[in-house]
């Protein structure tokens, strides 16, 4: 990606009350039955900071804008209601200095977000500082705060980091709102869809092309550890599991395969990737390791093999077979000893995704002519269904393992007209269920890590 | 604020999890004993009620099974040499009516030595992306293997899955589905 990551931590100041936990704290276990009431004020900047910004992105009100990506971050989890910001009382710069917290409780606030962007030249070089702090308006105090000075283009990636802060800091688990999706961009008709490869942020902002369209491409994955992807691609109508680096835009085929190779994915530690290899009508599963080139088949089956995942500790691997007769989901070992069914519900079950929690897997589910994404225990037991659906598939988790992205289709009508594919989220409650806007039609969703310094 | 409070707020958590955890317990005991199995032939029938449009006559004369048995799809890989087979939901076993189509390619494929093909193999959009690309590469091994019974050498044919990515109808109803499930013999020089 162009969008160096030039954060540099000048200054953290963690002032932790003396009590670990103030009394503002969310427990994301349950649904969203009652978010807590958040004001986040507009970050305030001097006219100074305020010209020279102008000067480098064109935004009159950075401070604004920055205040309005952390907003609608924390809106969109479900668990905050973030206030309206005509009824804010007090003056952002003042409000940073010393909140009146009366002024903020008399709005039913129970938490306050101020902030303060700085131009500042480093080097000879434009930089931007942008500071926050959280309140607690009961507690009457500070409870978290930073600054972080970077580029002036990355002023949404600090919105994003100030949003993992604060979700942290209220939930007590990590945030997962500095990150990037990628997925299939598509478009045309259903008979000819042309796809895209293509990434954004996690709230749909800074969407890039990485590929043409000139080839068909599918199910792109992320490498936990990098800005790595692995993809399929029709390219020379050759199907073949391909690695493209999205910083550089160099990209290669993995592997030699007599045939087909498809369905890829990542090991947790990013040095291998499993994928399956369809040769002669029959499908297996095989692992590459990229710094070896050593190349193993894992399953032997005459049914099909596909849609592997590896356990977040890489001991296991979670993949789909019809060796039932129909589609169920399996573990294995993941040299591929000791296979063993897990699920055995009502129906056909496919793309089994481990959680990075390491505790669930979420899968697709065909049932009665109905499609359901759902997560159940890694032994099979406990299995919930979170969303039903004319067409859905292909779950991806959140860094975190609270939220699940997937794709939807819609059913055509008479004439076989009406046709889209668009990206959805729900939480693992089942709860907060929600339409990602992206630019085109869209499937075939990836979530990436939290995105680092 | 206070700790009594924050222990009183906990509590409640706590029973409002309990009440979640039941009524999770009571839908999932619901979820698994609703009646009947199910296989793949059920949920076709199950969609094909719901589409009560279309005249069960026309249904028939178009499908045998689940499988099409219609032409309005099927182009010519030579002068009365039909170019597809089709297929029922999640199989890849040929039909009579399949191996007759494929004995005629493979005479003709005799005839006309030069001739290379692709076998494209197909699937409908009810199933995941990634397994259907594993059946269309299993339909489009079923119909080369039949071509190599009849005497077309396995170097004259290559077989290229596209999964559910390139469906000839689109449509979404168990007709449509039905001509979607196919392998196309495709000239390939």
């Amino acid at each position: 990606m162009r969008n160096k990551l030039l954060l540099i931590f000048v200054l953290c100041f963690f002032l932790k009350p003396a009590i670990s936990y103030s009394l503002v704290e969310i427990d994301i276990t349950r649904g969203n039955l009652d978010p807590l009431p958040i004001s986040v004020s507009p970050f305030f900047a001097d006219e100074t900071s305020k010209e020279k910004i102008k000067k480098n992105l064109d935004i009159d009100n950075l401070g604004l804008e920055i205040s309005k990506v952390i907003e609608n971050n924390l809106r969109k989890t479900g668990l905050f209601e973030t206030l309206e910001k005509e009824s804010f009382l007090q003056k952002p710069d003042i409000a940073h200095l010393k909140p009146r917290f009366e002024d903020w409780a008399l709005i039913k606030s129970q938490v306050l977000i101020t902030g303060r962007v700085t131009s500042k030249i480093i080097n000879e070089k434009d930089y931007i500082r942008i500071e926050f702090k959280l309140w607690d308006v009961l507690g009457a105090k500070m409870v978290d705060g930073f600054s972080l000075t970077t580029v002036p283009t990355n002023w949404r990636r600090v919105g994003h980091k100030i949003s993992d802060k604060v979700y942290e800091r209220l939930t007590g688990e990590s945030g997962y709102f500095d990150t990037r999706i990628i997925y299939v961009a598509e478009e045309g008709p259903k008979t000819q869809r042309v796809k895209k490869l293509a990434i954004m942020d996690q709230d749909g902002f800074n969407t890039k092309y990485l590929t043409l369209g000139n080839e068909l491409v599918l199910t792109p994955r992320f490498n936990p550890t990098n800005q790595m992807v692995t993809y399929l691609s029709y390219f020379r109508n050759m199907p073949r599991v391909y690695l493209l680096n999205i910083e550089t835009g160099k990209q290669e085929v993995v592997g030699d395969f007599p045939g087909m190779t498809f369905a890829p994915r990542f090991s947790p530690d990013g040095k291998k990737i499993i994928m399956s290899l369809a040769k002669d009508g029959n499908s297996e599963i095989w692992v590459r390791n990229l710094e070896t080139n050593i190349q193993e088949k894992l399953t032997d089956h005459p049914s099909i093999d596909t849609s592997p995942s590896y356990s977040p500790d890489g001991k296991y691997i979670t993949f789909n077979s019809d060796r039932s007769g129909y589609q169920q989901i399996y573990i294995m070992r993941s040299d591929g000893s000791k296979v063993k069914r897990i699920s055995f519900g009502k129906g056909i079950y496919g793309t089994p995704v481990w959680s990075p929690r390491g505790d669930l897997i979420a899968f697709t589910k065909l049932h009665k002519g109905k499609f359901f994404i759902g997560v159940m225990r890694t032994d099979g037991t406990g299995e919930r269904l979170l969303t039903e659906n004319f067409y859905q598939e292909a779950p991806s988790w959140s860094p975190n393992g609270r939220i699940i992205i997937f794709y939807r289709e819609t059913k055509t009508d008479d004439k076989g007209q009406g046709f889209s594919a668009k990206l959805w989220s729900i939480d693992l409650t089942g709860y907060n269920e929600r339409l990602v806007l992206t630019e085109t039609d869209a499937s075939d969703p990836s979530w990436s890590s939290l995105l680092g310094n | 604020m206070n700790l009594s409070k924050i222990l009183k707020n906990a509590f409640l958590v706590v029973i409002f999890g309990l009440l979640v955890t039941a009524c999770a317990t009571k839908k999932s005991v619901k979820t698994t004993t609703e009646s009947s199995t199910t296989k793949a032939a059920e949920t076709t029938t199950k969609a094909a009620e719901t589409q009560k449009a279309d005249p069960i006559e026309k249904l028939d004369a178009l499908m045998q099974g689940d499988v099409y048995i219609g032409s309005d799809t099927v182009g010519e890989l030579a002068s009365g040499v039909p170019d597809r087979v089709f297929f029922a939901t999640n199989e890849t076993i040929l039909t009579t009516a399949s191996r007759e189509t494929l004995r005629k390619q493979a005479a003709w494929l005799r005839q006309n030595s030069d001739v290379t093909v692709v076998i494209e193999g197909h699937a409908d959009e009810r199933g995941t992306r990634e397994y259907n690309l594993a059946l269309g590469e299993r339909r489009a091994n079923a119909a080369k293997d039949y071509l190599m019974t009849y005497g077309v050498s396995s170097d004259r044919i290559k077989v290229l899955s596209y999964g559910k990515e390139r469906p000839v109808d689109s449509g979404s109803n168990p007709l449509s589905w039905s001509k979607n499930r196919r392998s196309v013999t495709v000239k390939a020089n």
